[in-house]
């Protein structure tokens, strides 16, 4: 009988959340199955039976410190159905929709800046000594301290509008609990120049990056896949609200303009035994091609156009890259997103100018319903929340499909790629081996556990096992 | 008009009144007591133990305790504190107390007390983690008894404000708790209006109006500013009590 070697990246770093990849190695050390698993477990839609449904968006935001705002509004989407409100007022969609590009923004730019601009700019066989965020400050602290600012800026709009940087509860069933003072308003005004030039600055080093490496990019964790995304009516990227549209790797439509409250009807979720996360599908597909990726490369390619000027200039750039057609390169996910960047700057811009945000209409009731839906683009990808109310106002169903798991199938079938372009048949698996598969996982930025996640020194530990579980090498790094 | 009683409080000369208690001539001298089961409106009770301080050397709860002349009170002293703080502590644990994801957080007496008293973060008691039903029966109020504290201020408002006798405590020991007359909430006669369910009525989350919560932005809210016993301690603040 062959023996089999497993290798376990885990925790896989430099990514929100915990999770670990294992690597199965036949006798010749070629890739026999790799697997991104997600090892905790959460619980979330079992432990909110029974609580008020007024409750719901706050407690589940605490499923993730990194887009707590994603979380909270998908949920007060749902209850906005539940209370009746079918059209919130113009204040409290425009601080929502604030409170979204804000989170949107400050994720985006603690992704690139603070976890993957490393391999970006030092490359990915970098010494992992040097391969980290304090060499990016010590070689570029322009850089650097752009990155933190941006971030900050964006934090502070979720504090303007939620109370708090993290975790707060600004968006309540049927609308918001507070407007944008004046005050607030001209801080944020203060320095919009900037964080545009600077998203502006970030969108280049990324476009830049993926012209310069498009040889390796073009085939590196790359492979056809559907996406999925919301975009607007007319068929605009929009983060907040609108209709679900899928297309296939071609291009082709799937379907489009889709109610997202009917979900049920186009997507599924396959449940399997090795991961916490399950696999969702598109049903008319069935679950061996049905599975799809989302997020900001999904966008671009669902997206028909850009309403801020700066960022459909970029998107006109990035489809121009693969003349119109979806990409499906992994590691163009790193442009997308400082696209999307560029346009939540932009968009913050156009809201701070608009005097909706200092109305005093903050909340709206209307008949009682029993089920509701919320779904937002989280900075990760499509989120959806779907509940049901008792007559007591207590929560009896809930399912979630966050962004993460929409990308399982997909971040699964990348580790495999990279797996077997870059270890199967290689005599001795290297760090910088490692860290390509660990470059794949996060280039779709996943947030593994939707978990607060401690950046730096994150342990690794590497176990080789024969067939029958004897421990034959352990590496480590960080302990 | 009522007799001048002089005493001390820590160290420092109290006119207070005869027949007060200590703890109503403390507030008049801008002194505060920490108290959880003592309201403004409602006769004391002494249970919570929390306005514990120390009358001539002896323990006694500063709430119901009478004045009488000369008597020398110690508050604010490392003894107290401390024993104010297990007090505290052990609330906290047998409870459910999620201060993150309760809408009383803010305006929660409870956890005011807590920031007061310097507790910021659990330690030294195993949480009991209670599960107890809640009670969402009523169309208006609803009833998380894992966040009761048994101060008793429903059970006092609603007997000797609302003329009912809506609540109650039943059990005994660890084992005592909140009830109602009723076989829930809705079963009994309480109304949205009565003073045992209004707000301030219960310090903590435990008696919540339906579909109010969060409500308050993070910033408005009660013990945002000012921590517990501001009012009392600088009463032109208007906020606390």
């Amino acid at each position: 009988m062959a023996k089999t070697k497993v290798i376990e990246i885990e925790p896989v770093t430099r990514v929100e959340g915990h999770g670990k990849v294992s690597i199965h190695l036949d006798d010749h050390n070629n890739v026999k199955v790799a697997r991104l698993h997600i090892v905790e477990f959460r619980g979330f839609e079992r432990f909110i039976k029974g609580r008020p449904f007024w409750e719901v968006p706050v407690i589940v935001q605490r499923l993730c410190g990194i887009c707590p705002v994603s979380h909270q509004l998908a949920a007060a989407k749902a209850m906005d159905i539940i209370v009746g409100a079918k059209k919130i007022t113009p204040t409290a969609e425009k601080v929502r929709r604030l409170m979204n590009y804000g989170q949107i923004f400050q994720s985006h730019v603690l992704h690139f800046f603070h976890l993957c601009s490393p391999d970006l700019l030092f490359g990915f066989d970098a010494d992992p000594k040097k391969r980290n965020i304090f060499e990016v400050i010590k070689k570029m602290p322009d850089l650097a301290v752009q990155g933190v600012m941006m971030r900050k800026y964006g934090q502070e709009i979720i504090r303007a509008t939620s109370g708090k940087k993290i975790h707060g509860t600004g968006a309540v069933p049927g609308g918001v609990n507070k407007n944008l003072s004046v005050e607030e308003r001209d801080f944020f005004l203060k320095d919009i120049e900037k964080m545009k030039k600077w998203a502006h600055d970030a969108l280049n080093i990324a476009k830049n990056y993926t012209l310069e490496h498009l040889d390796m990019i073009e085939t590196f964790a790359a492979f056809n896949s559907s996406h999925l995304s919301l975009v607007r009516e007319d068929g605009a990227l929009d983060l907040y609200h609108g209709n679900l549209r899928a297309i296939d790797a071609g291009g082709n439509i799937i379907f489009d303009q889709v109610d997202y409250r009917t979900y049920n009807d186009y997507i599924m979720e396959e449940v399997r035994s090795w991961s916490y996360n399950k696999f969702p599908f598109i049903k008319s597909r069935g679950h061996i091609d049905g599975w799809y990726r989302v997020g900001p490369l999904s966008r671009m390619n669902t997206s028909g156009f850009i309403d801020t000027p700066a960022a459909q200039k970029a998107l006109e750039e990035f489809k121009g890259l693969t003349n119109g057609k979806p990409n499906n390169m992994s590691l163009a996910y790193h442009w997308a997103r400082m696209i999307e960047t560029v346009y939540c700057a932009e968009k913050i811009e156009e809201l701070l100018h608009d005097p909706d945000l200092q109305g005093t209409d903050l909340m709206v009731r209307g008949d009682r319903a029993e089920e509701g839906i919320g779904l937002v683009e989280a900075p990760r990808g499509t989120l959806f929340h779907h509940y049901r109310v008792n007559e007591n106002d207590q929560i009896t169903y809930c399912n979630l499909i966050v962004s993460s798991t929409n990308n399982n199938e997909a971040m699964n079938r990348a580790v495999t790629k990279v797996a077997h372009d870059h270890i199967s048949g290689k005599p001795k698996v290297t760090e910088g081996m490692l860290n390509h598969v660990e470059v794949a996982v996060r280039s779709y930025d996943p947030c593994l556990s939707c978990a607060t996640h401690a950046l730096g020194q994150m342990p690794l530990v590497l176990d080789l096992y024969d067939a029958e579980g004897v421990l034959l090498e352990t590496k480590s790094k960080n302990l | 008009m009522s007799k001048t009683v002089k005493f001390k409080i820590d160290g420092v000369k109290i006119k207070g009144r005869a027949g007060q208690t200590i703890m109503d001539a403390a507030d008049d001298a801008g002194i505060y007591i920490p108290r959880l089961c003592d309201v403004e409106g409602l006769s004391p009770q002494g249970s919570c133990r929390v306005c514990t301080v120390k009358v001539n050397g002896r323990p006694a709860a500063a709430c119901t305790q009478p004045l009488t002349e000369g008597m020398d009170v110690e508050n604010d002293i490392l003894e107290i504190l401390n024993y104010r703080r297990d007090i505290i502590r052990m609330l906290l644990h047998e409870g459910n107390h999620l201060c993150p994801i309760c809408e009383a957080s803010g305006r929660c007496e409870l956890q005011a007390m807590g920031y007061r008293l310097g507790i910021l973060q659990p330690a030294k008691y195993p949480y009991l983690q209670p599960v107890r039903p809640i009670d969402a029966s009523h169309p208006d109020i609803l009833l998380d008894k894992n966040r009761c504290i048994r101060c008793g201020r429903c059970i006092r408002a609603s007997k000797q404000i609302d003329g009912k006798n809506v609540f109650g405590y039943i059990g005994r020991g660890i084992h005592k708790g909140l009830g109602v007359n009723g076989r829930d909430l809705a079963g009994t006669n309480v109304h949205v209006s009565d003073k045992a369910v209004a707000p301030g009525t219960c310090p903590v989350g435990c008696i919540i109006r339906k579909g109010l919560g969060f409500h308050e932005p993070i910033g408005r809210r009660k013990f945002d500013k000012v921590p517990i016993g501001s009012d009392i301690e600088n009463p032109e603040s208007g906020r606390g009590k």
